[in-house]
């Protein structure tokens, strides 16, 4: 069954064709990696899945029904950088969807509800093993750190989809091999559908169950945006952390 | 070593900040001692003496006819009327900052009104407060509110437009509504960069502060100095005018200080 599917897109800035002929059908539960060169139009893509934009040409659908014009909680997002917010703490920062999710007046819980919502974010920072730095604001975390605790924010809103845009890039080789490890434990876990763009090849083998590229074949024409041009099915490795162990 | 990479220890420091107040201090004192002794009588550049004696009738004598305290009212009247013009000042530009800076449809009608009204001299219609609200409080107080809400306002429209376009796309994909990331997201980070808005407006509300007294007032700081000069008094003023720099200073330190403690995650969230 096909969570997202995507129907002849084109996305044309300008006169200068970014993406043409996206053909692309995401199956539920599946952890789609995009890579390509920069300036393929992969970011583009992704951010066409989180209605950041809206296609030129062709439709995206979600379940059957065509992408809202906005963002919305069902399809969940990880930037590669401002993913979390800066004045709210560790912890404060899981809360807040459930706060949002439950108080549309003052975005904020109180007593009884308020002491659950704590222990519910608090079950998830010990999942992504940052419960020691619940007190802590941002700024004061690793990069990896970071990355962790956006993974946790996007997770306590339940999307159907999640969109990663290059989350790791900045990271270092060590704390992307951790967080690699998080994030295909939390997939599992989920049964989430995941789609993440990255320009890490190895990457997109290592998490990925699919891996797209786009590519330019004609760069220097713009009547001629990036294609599809692989679409190779990978199959999951299950025994990846004793591998990196 | 090369003069960049040199730091100056802890003490050395002091010293260094005191340098070019004891140079300006000692400058005064010597004119000054140069035209007491030429003649004792000179008004010009009084001396110590001469301003402790005036500081002393001003802040430390009751008026034998009223029972007030001169320097003390006219610091409460001047306070009040700063404080008055800027709190509304504050509350506006807060409102309409946060507002204008995340709807793009107030966005487009009101930033080109907004450029062009904070173009107006607010000294040039002075004249026009005076014949509609009278020469009393009020036009002082929007004076200040004219001179330092446009400021504060444009101010804070860029500052919530450089919020991170991931950070507003998070919120939504988080399920919050235009409201709800105005008070969890926008507000909250505003707050603290109000205060340096607010900082840097302390200079010029001062200003409109005093030039109104000067022009029309009873009593507050800018008045007795514009009241006194016809009498050459610059015992009173000089005192007067080390009065007003230090309630500027204090303010200033005071806000800086309340950003620090009310909001610590600040200073980091700046490099982030």
């Amino acid at each position: 069954m096909s969570t997202i599917e995507a129907k002849d897109v084109w996305q044309i800035y300008d006169g200068r064709v970014v993406l043409e002929k996206i053909n692309i059908s995401i199956n539920e539960g599946s952890f789609v990696s995009i890579v390509g060169p920069s300036g393929c139009g992969k970011t583009t893509f992704l951010r066409m899945l989180m209605s950041e934009e809206t296609p030129s040409r062709g439709t995206i659908t979600l379940d059957g029904k065509p992408l809202p014009a906005e963002p919305t909680s069902d399809r969940g997002v990880v930037f590669q950088r401002y993913s979390v917010f800066p004045h709210l703490t560790v912890l404060e920062n899981v809360m807040l969807p459930l706060e949002l999710a439950a108080s549309p007046l003052l975005s904020r819980l109180f007593g009884a509800r308020r002491r659950a919502t704590r222990d519910a974010a608090r079950t998830m920072l010990e999942h992504v093993g940052l419960h020691a730095a619940a007190s802590f604001y941002p700024a004061q975390l690793s990069g990896g750190m970071q990355q962790r605790l956006a993974l946790a924010q996007a997770l306590m809103a339940k999307p159907r989809v999640l969109l990663l845009d290059e989350p790791f890039s900045a990271l270092d080789p060590g704390t992307r091999a951790d967080i690699h490890v998080l994030t295909k434990r939390l997939w599992e876990e989920t049964k989430m559908t995941i789609v993440m763009v990255t320009h890490d090849i190895s990457e997109a083998f290592r998490l990925g169950t699919r891996v797209i590229v786009f590519e330019r074949l004609n760069p220097d024409d713009p009547a001629h945006g990036a294609r599809m041009t692989h679409d190779l099915s990978v199959r999951p490795r299950l025994k990846d952390k004793k591998v990196l162990a | 070593m090369r003069l960049i990479n040199r730091y100056p220890d802890k003490g050395t420091a002091r010293l260094l900040a005191a340098i070019p107040f004891a140079i300006v201090l000692a400058v005064y004192l010597i004119a000054s001692a140069i035209r007491l002794a030429g003649n004792p009588d000179d008004k010009l550049l009084p001396g110590l003496a001469q301003m402790a004696s005036a500081v002393q009738e001003m802040a430390f004598t009751q008026d034998p006819a009223t029972g007030d305290y001169l320097m003390l009212d006219d610091t409460l009247a001047s306070l009040e009327r700063l404080l008055a013009g800027l709190g509304i000042s504050v509350a506006i530009s807060f409102i309409v900052g946060i507002a204008v800076g995340m709807i793009p449809y107030l966005r487009k009608m009101l930033v080109p009104f907004i450029a062009a009204f904070s173009m107006v001299p607010p000294l040039a219609i002075l004249p026009i407060l005076f014949i509609i609200v009278g020469i009393g409080e009020t036009s002082k107080v929007v004076l200040i509110v004219i001179g330092t809400a446009p400021f504060m306002i444009r101010d804070l429209i860029m500052r919530v437009e450089e919020i991170p376009k991931a950070q507003m796309i998070k919120a939504q994909t988080l399920g919050a509504s235009t409201w709800a990331i105005a008070l969890r997201v926008v507000v909250p980070q505003m707050l603290p960069r109000l205060i340096d808005s607010l900082r840097l407006s302390l200079g010029p509300a001062w200003i409109y502060l005093i030039s109104a007294e000067a022009i029309a007032a009873q009593e507050g700081l800018g008045y007795r100095i514009f009241l006194v000069r016809r009498y050459f008094s610059m015992d009173i003023i000089i005192p007067y005018v080390l009065w007003i720099t230090l309630l500027a200073f204090a303010f200033d330190v005071a806000l800086r200080l309340l950003q620090r403690f009310a909001f610590p995650w600040f200073a980091g969230a700046k490099t982030l």
